[in-house]
């Protein structure tokens, strides 16, 4: 086994959750790495589906936007963007929404919008796009971002999407069709909601990792499950796999383009 | 009507227009947004899901007012960092936002190529957005009484598109990804296409996505006008300029002097993209 990185695991982890033929409404960056790894290796029928309309992508490099041609060129179909959001995610087609976030809390809710106050930020992120709704109503979703104090915090600058609110069914009564985040894929390991309090609680750890450095690098008082799983080191084939995915990737985008003159 | 771009622009794009530069990653109309750059249009609303590149350069330009939009991000990269100067720091100018998820800008959009009064989602549940922008309220359904999010229909004054290719009479025929292209062209006032090729016959296409001649204001012939997008079967996506982009517009004087080199100081697309062709990568 070669050495890998944290990176790499996180994404391995992320792509092991998803099954063959499930139904993934896709997020750009780590969410697109770890959708087409687990296609790549154990799910080769899952149907990836990105924003732009795109309806099972099978890209041979990761798109660098979420509407590259290649995403088209390789789709079942290609249908206009209010009919993905309504036909198809709003009507409940979608089994796993995977996302991004700059910020997230305790009960998984995120902000992408903005961090300081909106009228006044001190930064502004780029903001909803589609993940306020695919929050909504995928059966389920995964989010993966890295762990900081800044990045996990007791409380968010901005509810961009929407978790579990302030957790024990806030979230079932509300009305909300989809289940809510059910796992966070991060640096160290998964935190997945606790039952009936609908906490986030680290359930994994990565084999290198420990619970002191997952308290080190979130910004609440992190509770911790019964029984921790150890996330397995990755196989020798999805190490190749992604490493083969990524040096692809990259001679791709860094390819000069013909300019249409 | 086929127009040169400088008459269509000059013609359908006055200051304090409403304008839709619409068309989702793929088939951007940058040459449209260039050329309304170089006509110095001032106080524009823009109205984009995602501002791109070509809302990120013509808001640093001083061309905008206002911005209604769902997504401000370089795709994949990072930040568009002159929308954040303006947001952030009023440079050049302050910058109005009506910000919305794509799910609502799309709902946005079918309403107004519907020409009704509001679009309906359930949407915008529990979040935050609702208490900053009013234009996101809720109505009760009137058949079950279920609350669900209601945002006004979106009608610009003008949108823009790049398609694929028109034909001698004004047929316009566009393929890939769509985006909301289709219901921001059937919302607009007006509604100005910009092409790669012009044909003497579009070729039959009973499903196709095509834009009759009557509801199409203006055909604009402009090769490579969707650079540095991609125009699906002519060129594609130059994913490094985009990388490139964020050194470029990280700070004001470059993104200046870059923006009078390429595009301020270039008399049309044509010389732009040869200005690019010289710059060495």
């Amino acid at each position: 086994m070669s050495a890998f990185t944290r990176d790499e695991l996180m994404t391995i982890a992320a792509a092991r959750l998803l099954w063959n033929r499930c139904v993934c409404f896709v997020g750009i960056g780590l969410p697109s790495a770890a959708c087409n790894l687990a296609r790549l290796t154990h799910a080769p029928e899952a149907v990836l589906i990105y924003e732009s309309g795109t309806i099972g992508a099978r890209p041979d490099v990761l798109p660098l936007s979420i509407g590259d041609g290649e995403l088209a060129e390789t789709a079942t179909c290609v249908v206009p963007m209010p009919e993905i959001f309504s036909h198809y995610l709003q009507a409940g087609r979608v089994d796993v929404g995977f996302l991004g976030a700059a910020q997230i809390d305790r009960y998984g809710n995120l902000n992408s919008t903005v961090i300081g106050p909106y009228d006044a930020p001190r930064t502004r992120l780029p903001g909803a796009g589609g993940a306020q709704e695919i929050a909504a109503h995928a059966k389920q979703t995964f989010v993966m971002l890295g762990a900081t104090t800044r990045s996990f915090v007791e409380h968010l600058d901005f509810r961009t999407s929407a978790g579990f609110l302030d957790g024990f069914g806030a979230r079932t009564r509300s009305g909300a069709r989809g289940g809510g985040p059910q796992a966070v894929i991060t640096n160290f390991g998964i935190l997945t909601p606790q039952l009936h309090t609908e906490e986030l609680q680290l359930s994994g750890l990565f084999v290198d990792a420990s619970v002191e450095e997952a308290r080190a690098c979130v910004g609440w008082p992190l509770a911790v499950a019964d029984r921790i799983e150890t996330i397995a080191a990755p196989t020798e084939l999805e190490l190749a796999t992604l490493r083969a995915l990524n040096a692809r990737t990259r001679t791709a985008h860094a390819r000069p383009v013909h300019i249409p003159l | 009507m086929i127009l040169s771009l400088a008459d269509a622009i000059a013609r359908f794009v006055p200051d304090g227009a409403s304008v839709a530069l619409e068309g989702f990653t793929h088939l951007i109309p940058f040459a449209a947004g260039h050329e309304i750059i170089r006509q110095r249009r001032r106080d524009l609303h823009l109205i984009r899901m995602t501002p791109d590149l070509i809302y990120d350069q013509m808001i640093g330009m001083g061309c905008a007012r206002k911005l209604t939009f769902s997504w401000g991000g370089n795709p994949g990269v990072g930040s568009l960092h002159r929308l954040r100067d303006a947001v952030e720091r009023k440079w050049p100018n302050r910058l109005m936002l009506d910000e919305h998820s794509h799910a609502g800008m799309a709902a946005a959009f079918c309403a107004g190529a519907a020409r009704l009064p509001f679009g309906v989602l359930r949407g915008y549940l529990d979040t935050d957005l609702a208490a900053h922008n009013p234009n996101i309220r809720r109505v009760a359904c009137p058949f079950t009484g279920e609350s669900l999010a209601a945002v006004p229909a979106l009608n610009p004054d003008v949108t823009i598109l790049h398609a694929q290719r028109a034909d001698l009479e004004g047929n316009v025929a566009i393929e890939g990804i769509l985006g909301a292209a289709r219901e921001a062209a059937m919302a607009a006032k007006a509604l100005v296409i910009t092409v790669e090729e012009i044909v003497e016959k579009l070729p039959p296409a009973m499903n196709a996505v095509v834009f009759p001649h009557w509801v199409v204001s203006a055909v604009v012939h402009c090769r490579g006008g969707a650079y540095p997008s991609y125009a699906q079967g002519f060129y594609v996506r130059d994913n490094a300029f985009y990388q490139r982009w964020d050194a470029i517009a990280r700070e004001r004087e470059n993104f200046l002097e870059w923006m009078d080199r390429h595009v301020a100081g270039t008399r049309d697309h044509q010389e732009f993209l040869a200005s690019l062709q010289l710059e060495p990568a």
